[in-house]
């Protein structure tokens, strides 16, 4: 007596890979355009990225209506917030709701994978990354989606503070400027897209630093 | 004189057909302090007089935003506003998580005004004290609504409630013709006059009062001090040339403006106009 198989998911994958690094007076998110089903393209020119509130912004690869309904629903609890508290909710409170958000639906997960990129209360740049149950951690850099296998290690290679245990003794990693960033989110989506099937099109990359926020768009491979 | 005996309760009607309990809510509203609204085709203007309990308290907030398209200003028991602006809030919050298109303002006074219904034929509860003039905007055009305890609504030009609103309404009745053409700046203007109408006397300042406007292209916002008096400022002078106008003259108004003198026993009942 073989267990009994479901005869279809209510879940899909849209593929896409997301990243965010945090700088001291910066951060900036990016994401690609491609929104997949299998191995077809539906689109593009999707925006994985959703501004949450003035200087808090996510992005989200994985099941796109599901994404869609959990930017719709920190939306409409933002606006909530706004009129009982008269101010705009800081980047660690939305990480906090984000959180809470998506372990609500512990037993019917939202199908989304999330990087929440921002500033601080006190203006320095903050990046908190997201399993699909709300576990989460504030970290320097992050990156999500199907080419994050791909992204990381670089990441990593460039970002991370080397271990203290080293011999020789290697310096602390030097912060990164905000230029510098964006030119390394380029690199690293570029390398993405050579491998990953379900990464390219476009890169959408969301910049927020102390003057606001801001969008620039870079080509990828349509392969 | 039989009004003691059939005042009880809401559910109680008297001879004369009328729901005491009600009109005393609606009694309530106008002990509350003076909030007035104004609007043109493209902009409402809606301003409150900031009455504080003693020296050493702050006034009690009048004016609430409910989405960018729509705010209120209360007059009556404030607690049963910020009550019913919350509901208003959540109402907009959902119609726009659903429809992804703000809730027009003629839907939400109804909501409100259903919602008052409820209270005046239920034994265990009251109705609301509390008078809203709610000032929206949607793809008609500008409104501005006067909603009762009683669940009656009703839609203006202009509009004053609360104590000494009787002044307020004299003055806009005289300019009401004005308004529809009017920019936003005049309207303002207009309304900080009504307020200086129900101050009877006391200086118009901008801690004395609060002014708030939604328009075309304007989501709804609180205008802060400095700019009211700012306004205040530039139009006392004026104020000064023109002289307080005669009362005289008083003419009977063509809106549809409530008959709201009589809420005492003789008399029409105010709800049923």
């Amino acid at each position: 007596m073989t267990k009994q198989q479901a005869n279809w998911s209510p879940y899909d994958n849209n593929g896409g890979s997301c990243v965010a690094i945090a700088g001291a007076d910066y951060c900036v998110i990016a994401a690609d355009t491609r929104m997949s089903t299998g191995y077809n393209i539906l689109t593009r020119e999707y925006s994985k990225i959703c501004k949450l509130a003035d200087k808090c912004v996510m992005a989200s690869s994985g099941f796109q209506a599901d994404v869609k309904a959990l930017q719709k629903q920190l939306a409409a609890r933002h606006l909530i917030y706004q009129h009982q508290h008269n101010k705009q909710m800081s980047c660690p409170a939305m990480a906090q709701l984000l959180s809470n958000t998506l372990y609500y639906k512990r037993f019917f997960p939202y199908y989304s994978f999330n990087v929440l990129g921002g500033l601080d209360n006190e203006g320095k740049g903050c990046v908190f990354t997201y399993d699909a149950v709300g576990s989460y951690e504030k970290v320097g850099y992050s990156s999500q989606g199907s080419g994050s296998t791909l992204i990381t290690p670089f990441l990593d290679n460039q970002l991370k503070s080397p271990s203290p245990l080293l011999l020789p003794a290697q310096d602390a990693v030097t912060p990164l400027g905000e230029a510098e960033a964006i030119d390394l989110i380029k690199t690293v989506f570029a390398s993405a897209s050579e491998r990953d099937i379900y990464t390219g099109d476009k890169i959408e990359i969301v910049v927020v630093n102390a003057d606001g926020i801001r969008r620039e768009y870079m080509e990828l491979r349509k392969d | 004189m039989f009004r003691n005996q059939y005042d009880t309760d809401v559910t109680t009607w008297s001879p004369a057909g009328r729901l005491f309990q009600v009109e005393y809510a609606m009694e309530a509203v106008k002990q509350g302090s003076a909030a007035i609204g104004l609007r043109s085709k493209t902009h409402i203007v809606l301003g409150c007089v900031n009455k504080a309990n003693s020296e050493l308290s702050s006034h009690q907030k009048k004016i609430f935003k409910v989405d960018d398209h729509i705010g209120v200003a209360i007059a009556g028991l404030t607690a049963d506003g910020r009550v019913l602006s919350r509901y208003m809030r959540n109402e907009c919050i959902n119609y726009g998580f659903t429809y992804e298109s703000p809730l027009p303002v003629g839907r939400l006074v109804v909501q409100l005004a259903d919602k008052a219904q409820v209270c005046t034929q239920r034994s265990w509860k009251r109705p609301y004290g509390v008078g809203l003039l709610v000032a929206g905007l949607d793809e008609s055009g500008a409104h501005l609504y006067y909603n009762c305890p009683s669940g009656n609504y009703f839609e203006y030009q202009a509009f004053a409630i609360g104590s000494r609103s009787q002044a307020a309404k004299t003055y806009l009745e005289r300019k009401f013709e004005n308004f529809t053409d009017a920019s936003r700046d005049d309207l303002v203007k207009d309304a900080l006059m009504a307020i200086r109408e129900t101050l009877q006397g006391e200086t118009l300042k901008s801690s004395v009062c609060t002014i708030a406007v939604v328009g075309v292209g304007e989501p709804f916002h609180i205008l802060d001090q400095g700019t009211v008096q700012q306004m205040i400022d530039a139009f006392e002078i004026v104020g000064e040339q023109e002289g307080p106008d005669a009362a005289a003259g008083q003419e009977a108004s063509a809106e549809p403006e409530q008959g709201a003198g009589a809420g005492a026993g003789e008399g029409v009942a105010p709800m049923d106009i």
